[in-house]
């Protein structure tokens, strides 16, 4: 056929909505047996850092502080630490591990071969490194409840809100894996943005504490949504505007995640 | 039909950056051949093979791949071909078994289903009994088999292979060309590229030679010489000096002086002279009167039109 007959293909919007198919399961469970191989060593390395801190600075700031609204100082550091462990976790498995499989390894590519489109992966990576902060948040869970950090059973609907902020921060990752030239770059993700988070976020001190400029700003960080909600519920409450907080963690997912899809589609698909 | 891609034009980049590295390309697979696509380095035969996958989109062009339009149904297509990429893209926190089983699964096959195929696929790539060696273990060799193996889990209807061969030591080429051999018998079509001519010659039921994003000639290997290139060869080497050349010594200078009379078309490559002509014996004789030089006589091959074709310059 001549070549003037031929109409153009339309090119696809790399921003096009996710199409996604039940094929994703087989990348997530690729994802799984390689963390099955080093299941144990992998929950010590995401649980070690996080609960030696909590202790340390739980038990040695608890002397000076002996309570922060009502509870002791370690009490209220244990929700805190749930929550920011479970971002560095999902964080770290985009990230890095991401990364490697996208880039490094080919992974993605030989998985492309396959009848699996680039958007299945994607997701695949962002619910699977929601799963696996989610199963180092469930062994950082327990160990707080066997200290005796909480005793409520509204503890356990701390579960599925780790589980949120692993998406959640698994999606706003992906965005820096899709963009990284190399390794090199995720360590501007940390100091910039992780970090700093982590501190502003009321991990460590209540909110209240910081300047009254720097309030607002700190409110609205996702992190802060993830801490209020998993601080109360391991303290036995309900946490106010449940609601709200839910919903900023879901719309960052969302937003995150379509953003981090079109930019790995252009990556990769041109 | 296997596949089918008419007028595939692939730019990559955009604006005053765009670059188009496949033009207006044709292509029918017919069902149970092998095919091979030949061509220079960064003449678009992995651009073309990832359209036709629908791996990346074309430009403009209409691509069927078993049947099904691409982009538009490419995943389904897909579940029923084959891939051996350039790259070797093996899973290496996997071991061989784990690789062929993990991959199927990507297909939607079940473990209980691929496992008892596990040991006849790795003898099929002459891997039998490393079901638990890891990948990191493997030699380059033993890795594109695998990848060939793996290729295989979905019973191919298509087979694509991206230069199959590339470095890889005789042995191994062998017995790549032994198994695809017998998967063409069994009635799989094969769609290989190559840079290696023998390959081609060996293999191809049809090929294509591809420069620049075009196709420059197509048909059998044999069709493909008798059309492009006259049917004998004399290479030509040595020292040569003629008492009445201007100079000038070796087999450039005596083609200077009397190839153009007694050849058809000659060309020269570093210090040998390629002698295309339909009548050989006048030039032979000439030759035997030469101390100095020295000849080989030949048919012509795929090589010698590649080169006609595509030029003697380096490329990239
Ligand atoms: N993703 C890309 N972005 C921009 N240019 C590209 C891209 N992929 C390939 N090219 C360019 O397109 C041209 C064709 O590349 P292609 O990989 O298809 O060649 P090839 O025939 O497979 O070569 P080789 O034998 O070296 O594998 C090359 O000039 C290459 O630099
Ligand atoms: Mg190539």
């Amino acid at each position: 056929m001549p070549r003037s007959e031929a109409p153009p293909i339309p090119v696809t919007a790399h921003f096009a909505p996710p199409r996604l198919s039940l094929r994703l399961v087989a990348v997530w469970r690729r994802n799984f047996l390689v963390w099955k191989k080093l299941a144990l060593p992998s929950i010590v390395g995401n649980l070690a850092d996080p609960v030696i801190y909590m202790l340390g600075l739980g038990y040695g700031l608890g002397l000076l502080v002996p309570e922060v609204e009502g509870v002791s100082y370690i009490a209220f550091l244990a929700g805190g630490t749930l929550a920011y462990s479970t971002m560095n976790a999902a964080t770290f498995e985009v990230l890095y591990s991401g990364f490697s499989r996208m880039h490094v390894q080919k992974t993605w590519e030989a998985i492309m071969n396959a009848p699996i489109a680039l958007d299945d992966i994607v997701a695949a990576e962002l619910v699977w490194a929601a799963s696996k902060s989610c199963l180092a948040g469930v062994a950082i869970l327990a160990v707080i409840a066997a200290f005796g950090f909480t005793t409520s059973p509204l503890a356990l609907a701390a579960i599925p809100v780790v589980f949120l902020t692993g998406l959640c921060f698994a999606a706003l990752g992906l965005i820096m894996t899709a963009l990284a030239p190399s390794y090199d770059f995720f360590m501007y993700y940390f100091t910039l943005f992780i970090t700093p988070m982590t501190l502003l976020s009321g991990v460590f001190f209540p909110q209240g504490q910081l300047p009254d400029s720097v309030q607002a700003i700190a409110a609205a960080l996702p992190l802060s949504h993830a801490v209020s909600l998993i601080r109360p519920l391991l303290l036995g409450h309900v946490p106010a505007q449940i609601g709200l907080h839910l919903g900023v963690l879901a719309l960052i997912t969302v937003l995150a995640f379509w953003l981090a899809l079109g930019l790995t589609r252009r990556r990769l698909l041109k | 039909m296997p596949l089918e891609i008419s007028g595939l034009v692939k730019r990559y980049g955009r604006g005053a950056d765009a670059r188009e590295v496949v033009r207006g390309l044709d292509l029918k697979l017919q069902r149970g051949e092998c095919f091979a696509l030949l061509g220079p380095n960064g003449a678009g035969k992995t651009t073309t093979l990832r359209c036709a996958l629908g791996l990346t989109e074309a430009s403009a062009g209409h691509i069927r791949l078993c049947g099904l339009p691409v982009p538009g149904q490419a995943r389904e297509a897909r579940a029923r071909v084959g891939v051996v990429p350039q790259m070797d893209s093996l899973d290496p926190d996997f071991t061989c078994a784990e690789n062929l089983i993990v991959f199927a699964g990507y297909f939607g096959i079940h473990e209980r289903e691929i496992r008892p195929r596990v040991p006849e696929l790795l003898a099929f790539a002459g891997l039998e009994g490393k079901e638990t060696a890891r990948i990191q273990s493997l030699s380059g060799g033993m890795k594109r088999r695998l990848t060939l193996a793996r290729a295989l889990v979905n019973r191919p209807e298509l087979l694509v292979l991206d230069e199959p061969t590339t470095g890889l030591d005789p042995q191994a080429r062998h017995l790549i060309w032994e198994r695809l051999r017998r998967l063409t018998a069994e009635g799989t079509t094969i769609l290989l590229t190559t840079h290696f001519m023998d390959e081609a010659e060996r293999l191809a039921h049809r090929l294509a030679i591809l420069d620049t994003g075009r196709i420059l000639a197509q048909g059998s290997p044999r069709e493909v010489i008798a059309a492009h290139i006259e049917p004998q060869v004399v290479e030509v080497f040595g020292d040569w000096t003629e008492a009445d050349s201007a100079g000038g010594s070796g087999a450039a200078a005596w083609a200077a002086a009397h190839a153009g009379a007694l050849s058809h078309r000659c060309e020269i490559s570093g210090e040998t002279a390629f002698c295309y002509t339909d009548d050989a014996p006048p030039l032979l004789a000439h030759l035997a009167r030469q101390p100095g030089l020295r000849t080989l006589h030949r048919p012509a091959n795929l090589e010698d039109v590649f080169l006609k074709l595509t030029g003697r310059e380096l490329r990239d």
